[in-house]
């Protein structure tokens, strides 16, 4: 492996407080460094060009049983885009719903680096390995769902709170998941009769207890297992009028667990995901509007709380989420093909595939709702930039996505053409905010490596992982407020994606092949609780289960580069 | 000598399963998928008792099987033969643009066929 | 002795995988838990293996080194100009994942004993979507199990036990709590363990279905009778279906074998959603092999598409009717094919078996089958799940790991070795040429 030396490039690395300065970046086996010796050392000339640490991905579905299902819901999706076998690449297909070695080969044509697949049962862990292992370029982990689990709501029921948390961290570490991932909580196990939670306090039939007992329990559970990424949530009432109220009612009922870091200021406990989704105003389908001004005001009170943004971009997509009874609503409005997949005794599954169209009064509500969100939301380390992916649109359209956060005037010019009804009814034109190159960094790369307590990503400094990326933008000539469409082209193929110090992406094209990481988390709690609560799960697993608890169990071996991370819990 | 005519099913029987687990080269296998699963009346039909030999031709092929007395066929009309390149004789090639062969529901005659032999699997392989 | 605990039964797609088997010098001995198919795996898989790699030399397979079986199949797959592979439904995902590399290299189809079990059922979900779950769903909620063409008895004897009509679950006890209903053209061994069993006539399924959805949308059905069956039982039905708690319908090959194929499963796939708006209704198929959904998944994840991927452009492209192995065939386009541990000469018509065998066939295959006795090439592996491990998905999509039980003999080795060997030759020979 080559030293790589980026000369003259504009970097921008908020972590290290870098704003466009003009910096050589030395990287030697697979690290940022100090310095390399230039003369043995690959050279890019990186002059009026920017530089940026990889892309981190938060939240994007990109494998696993539901997305595989979503593959197969929709093979005229994969015509859209065909991909033939190169010497360096193989082949694959696919759009909203693109095939593994697609996927990683797009993400780091873009110049990502990092993607995290956010939902997944625990049951299906290895099935989500399997397709990690195929998934090239980018480093990956996953978030089991636990917000209908049986053992979940059975130790709350029975205030086990030692027991709760003894049991995600055995979870985790047996299906190799990272961080805790809640969808619909309680709601999905409901579904499984064909009904819906509907409102934080409404208890869950046979269990007895609340989505909020879910949420507050859960969110207690990760803070004292010491898990790198805080709780994951996707609230109760998603994709209904008015539902803002839920996620606020949902984030405040977290707030108290929340401990302060060294800046006497609380740690981020709580990320609300896809909040575009989750932020409706209105009472029903005729009168929805924006909520996104009412959740803007929480967050910039509270500061417990992160989100993403999980953006409409008028598309043909796939909708698709463990909330299943929000995708059978999703099927009887549209009538469009629709998938469920019920998992005993953890989750569910939905899929329904969704054309968004501007001219669509609820369709623009959405666009306008995340962009709102985006631009009300002040501290941008608080604001991930995503389309939950590919539910309010491909992972590809993030440069357009980016584009509009950056400019107005790209907004302006798209507002033009979206549902009159809808522009006549948000503030969207009277946001003047832009976000700098700093800003989108911070919302894709070093916001979200912190958020997800990824250290040697998501910066330049000397010791993070030599994940870079260098587009073509010439800041002395382009003016991303003006000239929009320059850093969308830029944006969408790289000129160099470096992974882990090795150049695998030149001028937007593949040109090597790497099989990236899959990270996982093993929170070590105290032997004797770890001893009975594994005996408590052994006894129970028959019952529950259809596989007996050893085939369950997803051993490294099958993995390829396994990576855990071991956090010592506190209990 | 006059046939009856029939729809023919091929399927999974528990004996084939078995039997094709058991070799495909053991005499476990073969009696297994060499029959011809009817309803007693048809047999009757046929003169023949259950047991003897019948002879199945569809437009497409035909093969001499052991008659066995089913009580799963509860109407005449219908024979059954278990998976296996007995019962493919007998289908047609062609898919209807699905990719797959009609496998069940296949129009044929069964006569009876006491006197000639079912094939070994061998000599049906032979015939390919 | 040594014991194995929770194996995994590598003959059904049930997966059991609760099974115990015992190993005495190198010899399983006993396999606890199996039904009868499953027993008879793993106490006669080494029965009737393939003794050498062989090569068809003047129409006698004669024995040579398995390095010339590898040269001699390399050879053939890089001369051909479409050559098919098939089968896999009996191998290790990871074999799956070489044999779709392999297709790639030398552009050509994958195609998968989902062509003529499932394939129609899978085109359903591209047309209608399907409410589906995992089978513990199935046991712990089910009180409305209906069977529609599917034999589950005789094709997945532990089906009922494990999973749905007899098993016992969080909130079903059994049998009492569950109400089973077989709809089929014979009274087969399931209909007879049944509570009710409602015979329809042969290839009349797709009018039954709609019949069936007119009836539950409360609608005048315009006949007396439909596929035999008198409107009111049709009505009756319709509203025990209604009226369920939570209801299953399992379909087996008797829908996607007769007439209709694809149009009987989206009319049941659309039934299903229906349903949905009065109850909780699911739909799944009872797969056969024991990994035929594994190549399923694994295709889709790696190429978009499940299977009768034609591959022969460079990209994955996928048409069932068109791409799918027998049609290839009966159109006479392919000019070679390579069979991994399937036996299409036996399974399929017999003038698509004439015509495969006037171009180049090889075979991988662990034990004799109707198809490595007419084979050019002849290639002896291992059993996946006895000899080599792996991963399988379970007919509702669950991945499950595949023990090593015993060595496996000293001249095989897995599916996924061998078509590794083959891969390395075939890009070896396309560099040269």
């Amino acid at each position: 492996m080559h030293d790589i030396l980026i000369k003259n490039g504009t970097v921008f690395d908020p972590i290290n407080n870098i704003d466009g300065e003009i910096i050589d970046i030395a990287i030697s086996k697979g690290k940022i460094v100090d310095k390399v010796d230039e003369s043995n050392a690959e050279v890019i000339d990186a002059s009026n060009k920017i530089v940026l640490p990889g892309g981190v991905d938060i939240h994007s579905h990109i494998a696993g049983p539901k997305v595989n299902m979503g593959r197969l819901l929709r093979p005229e999706d994969h015509y859209r885009n065909l991909k033939p076998k190169t010497s360096v690449k193989r082949a694959g297909v696919g759009t909203s719903c693109p095939s593994t070695f697609t996927t990683g080969y797009e993400y780091s044509e873009m110049g990502y680096t990092t993607v995290f697949e956010p939902a997944n049962p625990p049951l299906k862990m290895l099935h989500v390995i399997d397709e990690f292992n195929d998934t090239p370029m980018i480093d990956k982990a996953c978030y089991p769902l636990f917000g209908s689990n049986w053992h979940v709501m059975e130790y709350l029921h029975d205030n086990k709170e030692d027991e709760l948390a003894a049991y995600i961290a055995w979870t985790l570490r047996s299906v190799k998941g990272y961080a805790c991932k809640l969808v619909n909580p309680g709601g999905v196990e409901q579904w499984k009769w064909g009904g819906d939670v509907e409102g934080l306090d409404v208890a869950v039939g046979n269990f007895g207890v609340t989505p909020r007992e879910i949420v507050k329990g859960m969110c207690k559970a990760v803070q004292r297992l010491n898990l790198p990424h805080s709780i994951h949530i996707h609230a109760n009432n998603l994709g209904m009028p008015g539902n803002y109220e839920t996620s606020i009612e949902t984030l405040d009922s977290m707030r108290e667990y929340a401990k302060e870091n060294t800046n006497g200021k609380p740690n981020p406990i709580a990320h609300l995901t896809h909040v575009q989704f989750n932020t409706y105003g209105g009472t029903n389908w005729m009168n929805i509007t924006s909520g996104a001004e009412h959740l803007a005001k929480y967050i910039n009170n509270n500061d417990h709380v992160s989100i993403d943004l999980g953006q409409v971009v008028f598309s043909d997509t796939t909708t698709m989420t463990a909330d299943g009874p929000f995708e059978h609503k999703l099927q009887t409005l549209t009538g469009n093909r629709w998938v469920n997949a019920d998992i005993e005794a953890e989750t569910g599954c939905g899929i329904v595939p969704i054309k968004y169209k501007k001219s669509n009064y609820i369709h623009a509500i959405m666009w306008v709702t995340g962009l709102e969100a985006a631009l009300m939301i002040d501290d941008p380390w608080k604001v991930c930039m995503t389309t939950d992916h590919p539910n309010g649109g491909y992972f590809t359209t993030y440069p357009r996505v980016v584009t509009w956060l950056m400019s107005q005037k790209a907004r302006e010019k798209y507002m033009e053409k979206v549902n009159k009804r809808a522009k006549s009814r948000t503030a969207l034109e009277s946001l003047d905010r832009e976000y700098s190159f700093s800003d989108v960094v911070i919302s894709t790369r070093a916001g979200t490596a912190r958020l997800l307590g990824l250290n040697d990503k998501g910066h330049l400094g000397v010791g993070a992982d030599a994940d870079v990326a260098v587009y073509n933008i010439d800041l002395n000539k382009i003016d991303p407020a003006i000239q929009y469409w320059k850093v969308r082209k830029a944006l969408r193929r790289a000129d160099y994606t470096i992974k882990d110090g090795e150049i695998v992406v030149k001028d937007g094209e593949v040109v090597k092949s790497v099989p990236g990481r899959s990270y996982w988390v093993d929170s070590k709690v105290s032997t004797d609780l770890a001893k009975s609560v594994e005996s408590e799960i052994k006894e129970k697993f028959k019952d529950y289960y259809t596989i007996q608890m050893s085939n369950y169990i997803v051993a490294e071996k099958n993995i390829i580069n396994s990576s855990p991370i071991t956090v010592q819990a506190e209990v | 000598m006059t046939g009856i005519k029939v729809k023919v099913l091929s399927g999974r029987t528990l004996r084939q399963g078995v039997g094709k687990e058991a070799g495909k080269n053991s005499e476990r296998y073969r009696t297994s998928v060499s029959i011809c699963e009817m309803n007693s009346e048809d047999i009757t039909s046929l003169s023949i008792k259950a047991g003897e030999n019948v002879k199945v031709t569809s437009a497409h092929g035909s093969v001499v099987l052991k008659s066995v007395s089913s009580n799963q066929l509860t109407k005449p009309g219908m024979i059954f033969i278990p998976y296996g390149l007995y019962a493919n004789q007998l289908f047609n090639e062609t898919t209807g643009g699905s990719g797959m062969p009609t496998f069940k529901g296949e129009p044929a005659v069964v006569e009876s066929a006491i006197e000639e032999p079912v094939k070994t699997l061998e000599e049906l392989i032979t015939e390919i | 002795m040594e014991i194995f605990q929770d194996v995994v039964c590598p003959v059904c797609g049930c997966l059991c995988d609760d099974i115990e088997v015992s190993v005495e010098n190198n010899k399983i001995v006993k396999a606890r838990n199996a039904c009868a198919m499953g027993t008879t795996k793993f106490l006669n898989y080494n029965n009737d293996r393939i003794p050498s790699p062989m090569i068809k030399n003047n129409g006698v397979q004669k024995p040579v080194s398995l390095e010339e079986c590898i040269e001699k199949t390399a050879e053939i797959l890089v001369k051909a100009k479409y050559p098919l592979i098939y089968g896999l439904s009996l191998s290790s995902v990871e074999s799956v994942k070489v044999a779709i590399e392999l297709t790639e290299e030398v552009g050509g189809v994958l195609d998968n004993q989902t062509s003529v079990c499932h394939g129609p059922g899978v085109q359903g979900i591209h047309d209608i979507g399907e409410s589906t779950g995992s089978l513990g769903e199935i046991r712990h909620r089910a009180d409305l199990i209906i069977a529609w063409g599917a034999n589950l008895q005789e094709a997945h004897p532990r089906h009922m036990e494990r999973y749905s009509y007899t098993s016992k679950g969080r909130y079903r006890n059994g049998k009492e709590d569950r109400n089973l209903i077989v709809i089929d053209v014979r009274e087969t061994l399931t209909a007879k363990a049944a509570d009710k069993f409602i015979q329809i006539e042969q290839g009349k399924d797709f009018e039954f279905i709609n019949a069936l959805r007119t009836a539950l949308r409360l609608e005048q059905i315009q006949k007396d009778k439909v596929a035999g069956v008198p409107v009111e039982e049709i009505e009756k039905l319709a509203e025990v279906l209604r009226s369920c708690e939570f209801g299953v319908i399992f379909f087996g090959q008797g829908v996607t074998q007769v007439n209709g194929k694809g149009r009987n499963i989206d009319g049941l796939f659309s039934l299903t959603r229906d349903l949905n708006s009065w109850t909780k209704f699911l739909i799944m198929p009872a797969r056969g092999h024991f990994n035929v959904a594994g190549v399923n998944q694994v295709a889709t994840w790696q190429t978009g598409f499940p299977y009768a991927i034609d591959l022969s452009r460079g990209y994955p492209w996928y048409n069932p009717g068109e791409t799918t192995i027998i049609d290839i065939i009966r159109r006479g386009e392919s000019d070679a094919t390579l069979v991994v541990g399937s036996d299409p000469i036996a399974h399929f018509p017999p003038a698509i078996s004439k015509r495969m065998i006037t171009t180049p066939l090889i075979s991988i295959d662990p034990a004799h089958s109707m198809t490595t006795m007419v084979s050019d090439v002849v290639i002896p592996s291992s059993f996946a799940g006895i000899e080599y491990e792996g991963l399988a998905y379970r007919m509702d999509g669950l991945c499950l790991p595949l023990k090593k039980l015993v060595k496996e003999p000293d001249n095989t080795m897995s599916d996924e070795k061998v078509l590794k060997m083959i891969l390395a030759k075939v890009r070896e020979l396309k560099k040269v040429n």
